[in-house]
């Protein structure tokens, strides 16, 4: 065991996007020695990449909004799958982050009344989205990144040494989770940079590692996005939920085909823009679904005057949840009516003047100019649904963000529940800032309880993680590259945006290889800084992840949200009911079990019209609800809302 | 449509290094850092290069192509000709680790000897008010990526080694004129912005606002202001109040 550094800390935060830095900020002003792991540079993380806003009831920019309303949004966008006390939870303390970002330093575009600016997205009823132009992701990263170095400055105020309470290891990769008597002990990793490996010592570890959109070819997602965070928790024991269900935003970039996937902001959409084929029909109006109808614009004529009078007039289907419009586009390409390469138009240059557009949206202006040759303020834009989000991930309590194993928590994209079965745009970072804080304080709780008797990592837990990580140094001949490529490409073809039973079987099938294939890649070169090394080391997360996907999308036979199953195309109430658990038997084989999904506490239900609710209950569940159920109407007095 | 490019990339570590000679497919569209991910799918594995996002918004692959500092993923390939050889080597100013990967922890010590935003002490959140033309000018800097570009190709550092303790470099001057600034910070800033951070050392020379990514108008918008109010404040610190509270009050 040469050549071991050891760490010992309260908490470790393995990610560093948006729910690790609150989840950081929180066990930190807890009064925890914390440590932040980031795969990249501090403040590179996928976070960045957001575009559109946070979402919040603020009621800035019309007061008519509310909590309730928020919840409402989130359960119909998720089709009424979601964790309803995280839905809960999320829609009244996103505010409330949202407000403390400013405390921080963050700069939101502004109302005229000098309060934060909210605009529309799909989805929501309300505009909700505190924004900044189109880079929101930057600032909130770049804002809880200060709001660190912040406290590190206080911390070296008082104890002459930044890093004395919160440190950020960066550039440094999580291979294992490692527990003592069933309880998280710490953690073992290696330094990209020089190989070295590292071993954390803490009794309590936060999972924020983001998704897994790197397991498909065409994907928004940047490449720490391997599923790290969603296989360590599988490996500690805990159990994954709903992992089929995955979002393909509507619009990702479709050329030239090195870009191919790169996200076009939905605020293009809220802020005015329209879809059309190759025959120029704005052809979402005949993709409005049964349980949406009512809801959405009819007409052309209806959909251009909500923009300007939205009460009086219904939105246009352009704005409808990212399930419903990525099937549509998919569904024109399929029917012949695509653009030149194989997505559709997207055009806001014949809707805003050119300056407006470059004001609203600098960054889509200067990714099409820079990436594609394309003026968006004079042509419009090709897109095409691309991998966006999971909204399955690890399971976890509401309140806390513990999951099944004494010591583990996940938050953000990592965690399940929270969004159902597609999730709105706007609700990831306000869900990485809400349940980042509720990680934080779970664990800090945690850590109380405990007292001084901390799990203390066994030597031979150490030596295994070690010879799993230099495995890769063999004489072997299969390339991390092409196996990941494979993987790729296959995930994209057989279980991707439409699902064939047949076709997941042979997913499947293809697992089974590149499971028996990966336990001979080899990788060229020594430790320090090897992106093949590091790559044979994601692979394997990426494998236990897929599998996953595979077998939930083969187990539930409907269609819901970013689950499309053609054949079966419908959505049935029976399955609104079922959470698809995946865990890892003593072989390390992916085991799928069905479970019930947390019941809609009564009071919320009562939120909902009884039309809108037998769109989606079962008959049972819609006697229980007209029998009035047992509890009575709860105020928000868990909640932090001030509307 | 596609072709055989020829690359040089530099390789080597912090003890030495070689440029290295590639031959490499291009295919229509590409970018540099496609180019560079080829080359570690097909012929070198072990290649270290840093990205993150491939859309230009992490700023993480940084280096300099023909000598110029340049995001990997926003250097289209189509800028050159199927003739010419693309050089790719490492940040200079900062010391190498391995192949195009570099050393930036210069960059974070920097960011953390600039003092945090300071609120008004008893402005609680959500009371917040400030009007859009306050914040546009501090907006403009917060499109900062950090791919420190401009910490790179800034003379004051990339030719003399010695002036790092002392200089902050264009990045985090412009981070000093973000939060003086902003329209609710009650630090006064002006002091440190000389002493501590050293923007004396900017000669205007604006080859930090050329490489910049973001098109942010660093020198023009953040350093220029910044140094107008530093001899500002040490002419007449009553007009300095003066402008502090007429600012805030609109």
């Amino acid at each position: 065991m040469t050549d071991l550094e050891r760490h010992d800390y309260d908490v470790i935060v393995i990610g560093a996007g948006g729910a690790g830095l609150r989840a950081a900020i929180e066990a930190r002003e807890q009064g925890l020695r914390t440590a932040i792991i980031c795969k990249s540079l501090f403040g590179k993380a996928h976070t960045v990449m957001a575009e559109g806003g946070i979402a919040a009831s603020m009621g800035n920019a019309n007061e008519k909004d509310n909590w309730q309303t928020h919840f409402r949004d989130t359960m119909r966008g998720g089709k009424f799958l979601n964790n309803p006390r995280m839905a809960e939870l999320h829609a009244k303390e996103a505010p409330m982050r949202v407000w403390e970002l400013e405390t921080y330093g963050a700069l939101f575009d502004r109302t005229p009344d000098g309060r934060i600016s909210q605009r529309n997205f799909g989805g929501h009823e309300y505009p909700r989205l505190a924004h900044v132009g189109d880079r929101t992701g930057l600032e909130l990263i770049r804002t809880l990144q200060q709001k660190i170095v912040s406290l590190q400055q206080e911390d070296h105020r008082e104890t002459g040494d930044y890093e004395s309470r919160l440190r950020v290891f960066a550039e440094l990769t999580v291979t294992d989770i490692l527990k003592a008597d069933g309880a998280v002990a710490g953690a073992f990793g290696y330094w990209r940079e020089s190989g070295r490996f590292v071993l954390f010592s803490a009794p309590a570890v936060i999972l924020a590692t983001g998704g897994i959109g790197k397991s498909f070819k065409v994907t928004s997602n940047s490449w720490e996005y391997t599923g790290d965070g969603h296989a360590l928790a599988l490996r500690a024991g805990a159990s994954l939920v709903n992992m089929e269900f995955i979002q393909f935003h509507p619009t990702g970039m479709v050329w030239p085909p090195s870009v191919k996937g790169i996200l076009v902001t939905e605020s293009v959409r809220g802020d005015g823009g329209v879809l059309r084929n190759s025959e120029g029909k704005r052809f979402m109006f005949d993709y409005v679904p049964d349980v949406f109808r009512g809801q959405y614009a009819d007409t052309e004529e209806e959909a251009d005057r909500w923009y300007k009078d939205p009460e009086n007039n219904k939105r246009p289907p352009e704005l409808l949840p990212r399930d419903e419009v990525a099937r549509a586009i998919n569904n024109e390409v399929k029917e012949g009516r695509s653009s030149p390469h194989g997505g559709v138009f997207l055009d806001v240059s014949t809707r805003l003047p050119a300056e407006e557009i470059r004001r609203r949206l600098p960054s889509m202006h200067h990714q099409f100019k820079e990436l594609a040759d394309v003026d968006i303020t004079a042509e419009p834009m090709e897109v095409g649904p691309t991998c966006h989000y999971v909204m399955g991930g690890v399971e976890v309590d509401a309140d806390t963000a513990a999951t099944s194993v004494p010591g583990l928590y996940a938050a953000g994209e990592v965690a399940g529940g929270m969004h159902g079965s597609n999730r709105l745009g706007g609700n990831s970072l306000s869900d990485l800032l809400v349940f980042g804080r509720r990680a934080g304080v779970g664990a800090s709780e945690y850590i109380a309880a405990l007292g001084d008797s901390r799990p203390a990592i066994q030597d031979a837990d150490v030596d295994r993680a070690a010879e799993v990580a230099l495995a890769p140094f063999r004489d072997a001949s299969e390339n991390p590259y092409s196996l990941h490529q494979e993987l790729q490409q296959k995930m994209n073809d057989l279980v991707g945006i439409i699902r064939r039973e047949g076709e997941v079987r042979e997913a499947l099938d293809m697992l089974d290889d590149l499971d028996e294939r990966a336990k001979s890649v080899g990788v060229e070169g020594h430790r320090q800084f090897n992106p093949g090394w590091h790559l044979a080391l994601d692979l394997r997360n990426m494998l236990a992840v897929c599998r996953c996907v595979a077998l939930a999308a083969l187990e539930r036979t409907e269609s819901r949200g970013g689950h499309t199953r053609e054949d079966f195309p419908g959505m049935d109430p029976e399955w609104r009911g079922v959470n698809l658990i995946c865990t890892l038997d003593g072989s390390d084989a992916v085991q799928l079990r069905r479970q019930p999904v947390p019941e809609i506490r009564q009071d919320l239900l009562e939120l909902f019209e009884r039309t809108e609710l037998s769109k989606y209950l079962t008959a049972p569940e819609l006697a229980r609800l007209d029998a009035g159920g047992s509890s009575t109407q709860q105020g928000s007095a868990d909640g932090s809302d001030r509307s | 449509m596609s072709y055989d490019a020829r690359f040089k990339v530099w390789r080597g570590d912090a003890a030495g290094g070689v440029l290295q000679d590639y031959t490499v497919e291009v295919n229509e569209g590409e970018v540099v850092l496609d180019i560079i991910h080829r080359l570690q799918a097909t012929q070198a594995p072990d290649l270290a290069v840093r990205w993150n996002c491939k859309a230009g918004k992490c700023g993480s692959c940084s280096a300099e192509i023909n000598g110029k500092p340049r995001l990997l993923c926003m250097t289209r390939m189509s800028t050159f000709t199927e003739e010419q050889v693309i050089t790719v080597t490492p940040l200079r100013t900062f010391p190498v680790m391995r192949d195009l990967v570099t050393d930036v922890s210069f960059n974070y010590q920097k960011a953390r000897e600039v003092q945090a935003f300071s609120p008004p002490a008893d402005l609680q959140p959500g009371d917040y008010r400030m009007q859009q033309v306050d914040v546009e000018r501090s907006q403009e800097f917060r499109k900062c990526i950090e791919c420190f570009l401009c910490q790179d190709v800034c003379h004051v550092v990339r030719d003399h080694e010695d002036n790092k303790t002392s200089f902050a470099g264009p990045r985090f001057l412009m981070r000093v004129a973000e939060l003086d600034m902003h329209p609710l910070d009650t630090a006064d800033r002006r002091q440190a912005a000389k002493e501590e951070h050293g923007l004396g050392y900017c000669n205007i020379t604006k080859c930090c606002t050329e490489v910049c990514p973001e098109h942010i108008k660093i020198t023009d918008n953040a350093l220029i202001p910044l140094k107008e109010r530093v001899v500002d404040r040490h002419y007449d610190p009553v007009v300095w109040l003066g402008n502090k509270i007429r600012r805030r009050s609109s």
